[in-house]
């Protein structure tokens, strides 16, 4: 009776929204983060405006994934909420101070700085945090029927700071590649200046997370060294990424750096995809396992079938729209 | 001492959801009020209505923006605090809410942008098309979001199945029994909101002489339309009792202070609920009113509160009084609504002081109106999470800790307290420019859209603008 596999079709969609989300949003994070060390006010200036535009946009995808997950996948909803409870708390809290620094930043003048600094603090904030759920989803959780009976603290661990980390560099390699593409001038040459290191740091990183994973968990150690050789390519195009982004700011290339960042970004990604497949919630439990009833999949997905493509469309327009440079002193008031 | 999480995680979402409702209701009824004015500028080309749904667009953005940010945390809120009824109720509120969501994206994504920024670059006729698909969204986002709670205090079309909510008919689970009372009683609300804050702000506005004709306009508007629908809630909330004394009798004897079921229960106008000893310490009330109210024949009988064991009864002292609060403030704002009809004659209304003064005080009001009637919904229903079928006791996360959810507690006070207090000071600096001299400033092609952009107003006091002047737009 059951016509298709949905929950491996919502499977692929909400793996969708989790990469736009951290394409997207992660680069307005990165730029938050980087925003203290910018050369000066105008710099900022012109640093918020170049995401002003497609922010919130991009946090629609996270609120849109936290829905979705509900309504598809709810095991893995009410496993990780209660799991990274303080986590996700910080989370919160930093998206919506640096929301709000977006709307009032502008129309502040003597209390500008007040609104720097909860930008600055609330992306830096988010990004580790997320980059702690993405360690915490490695790590597994401890469960029992279907419920999280760990402790509140059980996610941060040395390797959960670790992979914290490694959203800031990585957030910060896409803010600082988004800003090579997005402006000119003195701040595009910050930008070029800061690229490489950041470049240097997320490899660091990255690698060490790489090495350890397969520590973490013995299936993780199975899948990357049985006989399953071909997601090597993975690695493989995550280091030509990297040397793409290299050489491309070296020849100081516009839009090349971020591209291949976003390269970097993806081909982790599916490393990561590919070490836990098809565990959603681990070490336990599976997509299928954690899928919401088949009428219910049904029903939301029929609505989302029509809604998805024009979210999609107008995505791509308002970025068409914004396109080009943004200038110092122009845009956004 | 053993913090408790059930109480703590119970305070944290009436904390964070009646913060965040009080933003959706307003503007749900001042969607609908712009969709009103923008309609009438478009058939009658008056400047005025232009000039008024310009301002109220600025009010409107502000309001919207602070509404999304609120709302973000309410999606991980069943997550976090009650994750065993989220894991429950996902069939069927995974869907709902998500619905919910999806529709305010795509009404963000659509037509909010059009509506903010869009009067002097679309034809008028798309511009108000926008105005009115934006007043649509936000009911169509209330539709959803009010199904899920209704579902909760009448559940229909579900059948539970080893721990887990499985939805047997879609239509009977979203039309449930009290949606369409809770529907109609909360659309009411949004426009009593919308009236009576766009009638407060406009009485203070001719106080000060500001703007005269436009806000004598929209003050003459808002009390037209106050004088039905005021009285209408009255008779509507009346059918809402009798849906809820069909379906949730306990909760309509704690609305009453009524502690046994018995014929002949007056209508208490004070007392105060000893629940401890099952009765009331002391009571004034109307003699068989309640009864006549409730069943319509004066020796009628109404349920009482002891009719349930203890730990099924809901702590009426909070139902009882907020019960009365909203009644009260209904009541106030029926007689507003009739004095203002009768100021009409000689074309008093907008020119009598203490009226006015009446008036501007009385915006306020329909945000306790609104909260209150909230309390006694939710509270109401306790400790029913799922009316009769889950309690909030099961429903809470196991895992959480009095500790835990006393730092996110404290944490979402913070945070709320920093960030909304600045921007409910940002909609004061708002009302206070008001709706004079309302330039567009040039750049607005390459103004990206964020619904705060739509005001222009300076996040501080400008050095000529105290005592009354108001500041000049822009200071860029």
């Amino acid at each position: 009776m059951e016509l298709f596999d949905l929950p491996l079709i919502w499977a692929f969609i909400i793996g969708f929204g989790i990469i736009m989300y951290v394409l997207m949003d992660g680069f307005d994070l990165g730029v938050g983060i980087l925003f203290p060390f910018a050369p000066n006010e105008e710099a900022r200036d012109t640093m918020m405006n170049s995401v002003a535009p497609v922010w919130d946009g991009n946090e629609t995808w996270l609120v849109l994934g936290g829905a979705g997950l509900l309504a598809a996948f709810p095991m893995v909803y009410s496993i990780f909420l209660p799991a990274l409870y303080i986590g996700v708390f910080l989370l919160l809290a930093g998206l919506i101070f640096r929301g709000v620094a977006f709307e009032f930043r502008f129309k502040a003048r003597t209390s500008r700085y007040l609104w720097n600094w909860a930008f600055a603090g609330g992306s830096t904030v988010a990004s580790f945090a997320q980059g702690a759920v993405v360690g915490a989803y490695i790590q597994g959780f401890e469960t029992a029927n279907g419920v999280y009976v760990g402790g509140a603290l059980d996610w941060l661990t040395p390797f959960t700071v670790l992979t914290g980390l490694g959203m800031l560099a990585g957030y910060s390699l896409l803010g600082s590649t988004w800003l090579i593409m997005k402006t000119e001038g003195y701040l595009q040459q910050w930008a070029y200046k800061i690229t490489l290191p950041l470049l240097l740091a997320v490899l660091v990183v990255f690698g060490i997370i790489g090495v350890w994973t397969p520590f973490v968990d013995e299936l993780v150690r199975e899948r990357w060294f049985s006989n399953l050789s071909i997601i090597w390519v993975l690695p493989v195009l995550t280091l030509l990424c990297a040397i793409q982004i290299y050489r491309s700011v070296r020849d100081r290339k516009d839009g090349m750096p971020f591209v291949a960042t976003m390269g970097l970004f993806i081909t982790t990604y599916l490393g990561l995809v590919v070490s836990r497949w098809p565990y959603v919630v681990p070490p336990e439990y599976t997509l299928w396992d954690a899928a919401s009833a088949y009428e219910s999949q049904l029903f939301l997905l029929l609505g989302l079938l029509f809604v998805i493509p024009i979210v999609l469309v107008y995505t791509a327009w308002t970025y068409w729209v914004f396109r080009g440079k943004v200038r110092a002193g122009e845009g956004y008031h | 001492m053993e913090l408790d999480p059930l109480i703590l995680s119970r305070i944290q979402f009436a904390f964070v959801v009646s913060f965040h409702a009080i933003f959706p209701v307003f503007t749900i009824g001042l969607a609908s009020y712009i969709a009103v004015l923008e309609g009438l500028a478009f058939k009658t080309e008056n400047p005025l209505w232009v000039k008024l749904s310009a301002f109220w667009t600025k009010v409107f953005a502000v309001v919207f923006g602070m509404g999304v940010v609120s709302g973000i945390v309410m999606s991980f809120q069943f997550g976090t605090n009650w994750s065993n009824f989220a894991q429950a109720s996902a069939n069927f509120l995974g869907p709902i809410l998500s619905y919910e969501v999806v529709t305010a994206f795509f009404l963000e994504a659509a037509f909010l942008g059009v509506l903010l920024f869009g009067r002097d670059k679309v034809p008028a006729g798309v511009h108000l098309f926008a105005a009115i698909m934006v007043a649509l969204g936000t009911f169509i986002s209330s539709f959803w979001i009010l199904s899920a709670n209704s579902w909760m205090q009448t559940p229909a079309g579900t059948e539970l199945r080893d721990g887990v909510f499985y939805v047997t008919s879609w239509s009977e689970a979203i039309f449930n029994p009290s949606f369409p009372y809770r529907f109609a009683h909360m659309a009411l609300a949004s426009f009593l909101t919308g009236g009576f804050v766009v009638a407060g702000v406009s009485a203070w506005y001719l106080l000060l002489g500001r703007e005269v004709e436009a806000n004598k306009k929209a003050l003459s508007m808002c009390l037209w339309l106050l004088l039905f629908i005021a009285p209408a809630q009255a008779v509507l909330g009346d059918f809402h009792g009798l849906n809820t004394l069909e379906h949730q009798p306990t909760k309509v004897a704690a609305m009453e202070g009524n502690w046994e079921t018995s014929p002949n229960v007056p209508l208490l106008l004070f007392a105060i609920p000893d629940q401890e000893n099952q009765r009331n310490v002391y009571e004034i009330g109307i003699p068989s009113l309640a009864s006549f109210i409730l069943t319509h024949e004066w020796d009628g009988e109404v349920p009482g509160v002891s009719a349930v064991p203890v730990e099924e009864q809901p702590p009426v002292a909070i139902v009882f009084w907020s019960f009365r609060v909203m009644v009260g403030i209904g009541l106030l704002m029926i007689a507003f609504a009739v004095t203002g009809l009768v100021l009409r004659a000689g074309g008093r209304y907008w020119r009598t002081s203490w009226f006015l003064q009446g008036m501007r005080f009385m915006s306020i009001t329909p945000f306790f109106a609104v909260l209150t009637g909230w309390f006694v919904t939710e509270v109401g229903r306790a400790p029913w999470l799922v009316y009769g079928q889950m309690t909030q006791a099961q429903a809470l996360t196991p895992s959480l800790t009095g500790g835990m959810a006393l730092f996110t507690l404290i944490g979402y006070i913070v945070v709320y307290a920093l960030v909304f207090s600045a921007g409910v000071y940002y909609l004061m600096r708002v009302l206070y420019v008001g709706l004079e001299d309302q330039d567009e400033d040039e750049h607005e092609a390459e103004r990206p859209k964020r619904p705060f952009s739509a005001a222009h107003v300076p996040f501080e006091i400008d050095e000529d603008e105290h005592h009354g002047k108001p500041a000049s737009q822009g200071g860029h």
